[in-house]
């Protein structure tokens, strides 16, 4: 199939500016700068019915509209923080495809009527943000950005800007605390960031992957975009596919195909043929989904996986087998949440402590029957206390294992998993 | 020397980057900007920081605290961190890190006793088709290495050396 997002693997040297300019680059900004008004081109973005990539799916026209037309500046903030555990897409896109991430970047300030974006990239990319600021003085000289772009009376400033080894900071309002120089630690909302958001000014934070969206979308219409993915779930996605499986890597498909599809077309299967055993849809933040022939021939579309108990995410598919243990798996997401719970709120800073505690002792055989109870009850105490996600994230890895495979826990199953 | 006078033009251009009376965001660059000589950001550098954009040296030391790519102590020349979080981990991360560090004589997060080398276990780096994988913090910059094996990693451990010696 060709490529929407991902097109570089369609068209070598895409990177390039004369490359992309032929490749019809740039046409979808120069339409909107030039002869749409911002709250059209929201429009446009709500009728396409795209939404966000980075995790939450909220539609993104709808989130411009809430942006505060009685306060300015206003700003929009690339959340590439990109840090979830399975989660390699936006490096893809920010690697190989960035010109059409940059005006995807320019099309959205266009949108909200901002003057200043910041890309705010996890630290470990700054060899990226290094190639990112190259780029955006060449769209400068171009007269795709800077001053009067296209030669309108439009103005727009990117800068990049480098996080420093903080999953947390790509929770957005945590990302606009540590953009503001503080420690990156969640905001509490309401007040949401189109209303109060960078400097507490009115702010839209978008995802790279939501915004490398926006170019094809203005060229081919919101019907065009809406006649992919399914009912649920329009467009097409960046499936970030690790784990137990042959070919790990990106694939870029329309929203609706099924985990099998997925797993064992693109793929390759499970190394050395081994059975299946679960599926994390979502990243190290996921909740299990048993790998049985239902969960095989579900669509991945936010309705449907989250009818299986569990959320889609980011689509950052991780496939565990037969060989893995589950104990051993939540020791691993607990390491990480520990190390990456930010300390502001008890429930969290509390919870993953005295988890990590018992997955640890768990996994080393050493923990007992009520250690694998007590450590399932701290998780459950947790959830809907924590004031930001990473906390509910924390416990699904956790609560969903000792439920849908007590046996790796040393407990005989009592009722089968639906 | 400041770190203004020691990186007039770079100073400037991050300052320009943020509103005038929004200084204090530029405290994250300028401390990238005071670790790169040396890998490490130095007392002074925090307070030197601290001055240029009105905050105190303990706003800028708990930052320090905060953000794990900041470090206030020297390490290795080479900081080979390692990915062993979940995706890699089901691809053999955990395996490599452990006879990378028997090879090196090293503990995880310890050093070789000539100083040159750092061995660290890190958290996901968006690179998880690719394990396994380093990425190796020099005072130059940041390198990957992707589909690593013990053997490919040793010869690069000593080619560096080489060019250091
Ligand atoms: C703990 C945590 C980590 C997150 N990490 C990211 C991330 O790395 N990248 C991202 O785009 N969104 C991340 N998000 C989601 C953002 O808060 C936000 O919803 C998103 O950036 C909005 O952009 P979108 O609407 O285009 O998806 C994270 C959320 C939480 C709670
Ligand atoms: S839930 Fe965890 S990460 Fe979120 S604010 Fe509380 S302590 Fe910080
Ligand atoms: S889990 Fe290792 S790079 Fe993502």
């Amino acid at each position: 199939m060709t490529h929407i997002l991902l097109r570089h693997r369609d068209i070598p040297d895409l990177d390039k500016l004369a490359v992309y300019e032929k490749q019809g680059g740039f046409k979808a900004l120069k339409k909107v700068v030039t002869g749409m008004r911002p709250e059209a081109v929201t429009q446009l973005v709500m009728d396409s019915g795209l939404r966000g990539r980075g995790g939450a799916g909220f539609p993104t026209g709808r989130k411009w509209m809430f942006v505060d037309k009685n306060n300015w500046p206003h700003y929009v903030v690339v959340n590439a923080d990109e840090s979830e555990p399975g989660t390699f897409k936006d490096r893809e896109i920010l690697e190989s495809n960035p010109l059409q991430f940059l005006e995807g970047v320019a099309i959205a300030a266009f949108a909200v009527e901002a003057h200043t974006a910041y890309i705010y990239l996890r630290g470990e990319f700054w060899p990226i943000a290094a190639e990112l600021d190259k780029r955006i003085a060449a769209m400068e000289k171009a007269g795709y950005l800077g001053k009067r772009v296209f030669g309108t009376d439009y103005t727009l400033k990117v800068h990049t800007h480098l996080g420093a080894g903080a999953y947390i900071c790509g929770e957005e309002t945590a990302l606009l605390e540590s953009l503001e120089g503080k420690r990156g630690q969640p905001r509490i909302r309401p007040p949401f960031p189109p209303v109060s958001g960078l400097y507490g000014k009115p702010t839209v934070v978008n995802n790279v992957e939501t915004l490398t969206n926006l170019p094809p979308i203005i060229n081919n219409g919101a019907d065009w975009y809406k006649s992919l993915g399914t009912a649920d779930t329009v467009g097409v996605k960046i499936f970030c596919l690790s784990g137990r499986v042959r070919k790990p890597g990106n694939y870029e498909l329309p929203f609706g195909i099924t985990f099998r599809e997925l797993i064992y077309e693109h793929g390759g299967g499970i190394i050395d043929g081994v059975p299946i055993k679960a599926i994390m849809a979502a990243g190290a933040s996921s909740a299990l989904i048993l790998a049985d022939d239902q969960t095989l021939d579900t669509p991945l579309d936010y309705g449907s996986v989250h009818r299986l108990g569990a959320e889609l995410g980011s689509a950052s598919v991780i496939v565990l087998d037969e060989t893995v243990r589950l104990d051993w798996l939540i020791d691993k997401t607990m390491t990480f949440f520990k190390h990456e719970s930010c300390g502001k709120c008890t429930p969290c800073r509390d919870g993953s402590f005295w988890m990590k505690h018992l997955t640890e002792r768990i996994r080393d055989g050493n923990g007992s029957a009520e250690d694998v109870k007590l450590l399932d009850s701290v998780a459950r105490q947790m959830q809907g206390k924590c004031l930001c996600a990473l906390g509910e994230f924390s416990t699904q890895a956790v609560v969903s294992s000792i439920e849908k495979f007590p046996g790796d826990f040393g407990i005989k199953r009592k009722v089968s998993a639906s | 020397m400041t770190l203004i006078e020691k990186y007039p033009q770079e100073v400037k251009q991050i300052l320009a980057r943020y509103p005038q009376d929004q200084k204090r965001s530029a405290v994250m660059p300028l401390l990238y900007l005071a670790q790169r000589e040396n890998g490490f950001v130095h007392r002074r550098d925090m307070k030197d920081i601290g001055a240029m954009l009105d905050i105190t040296e303990t706003d800028v030391a708990s930052l320090v605290g905060f953000y794990s790519l900041y470090h206030d102590e020297p390490a290795g020349r080479l900081r080979i961190q390692v990915c062993t979080d979940l995706s890699c981990a089901l691809r053999g991360a955990d395996d490599f890190l452990a006879a990378l560090c028997e090879s090196l004589g090293v503990e995880p997060g310890g050093t070789t006793p000539d100083g040159l080398v750092t061995v660290e276990p890190v958290m996901c780096l968006a690179a998880c088709d690719k394990a396994p994988l380093f990425q190796v913090q020099t005072g130059a910059g940041l390198e990957y290495h992707e589909r690593m094996t013990i053997e490919k990693t040793l010869e690069w451990i000593e080619s560096r050396k080489e060019a250091a010696s």
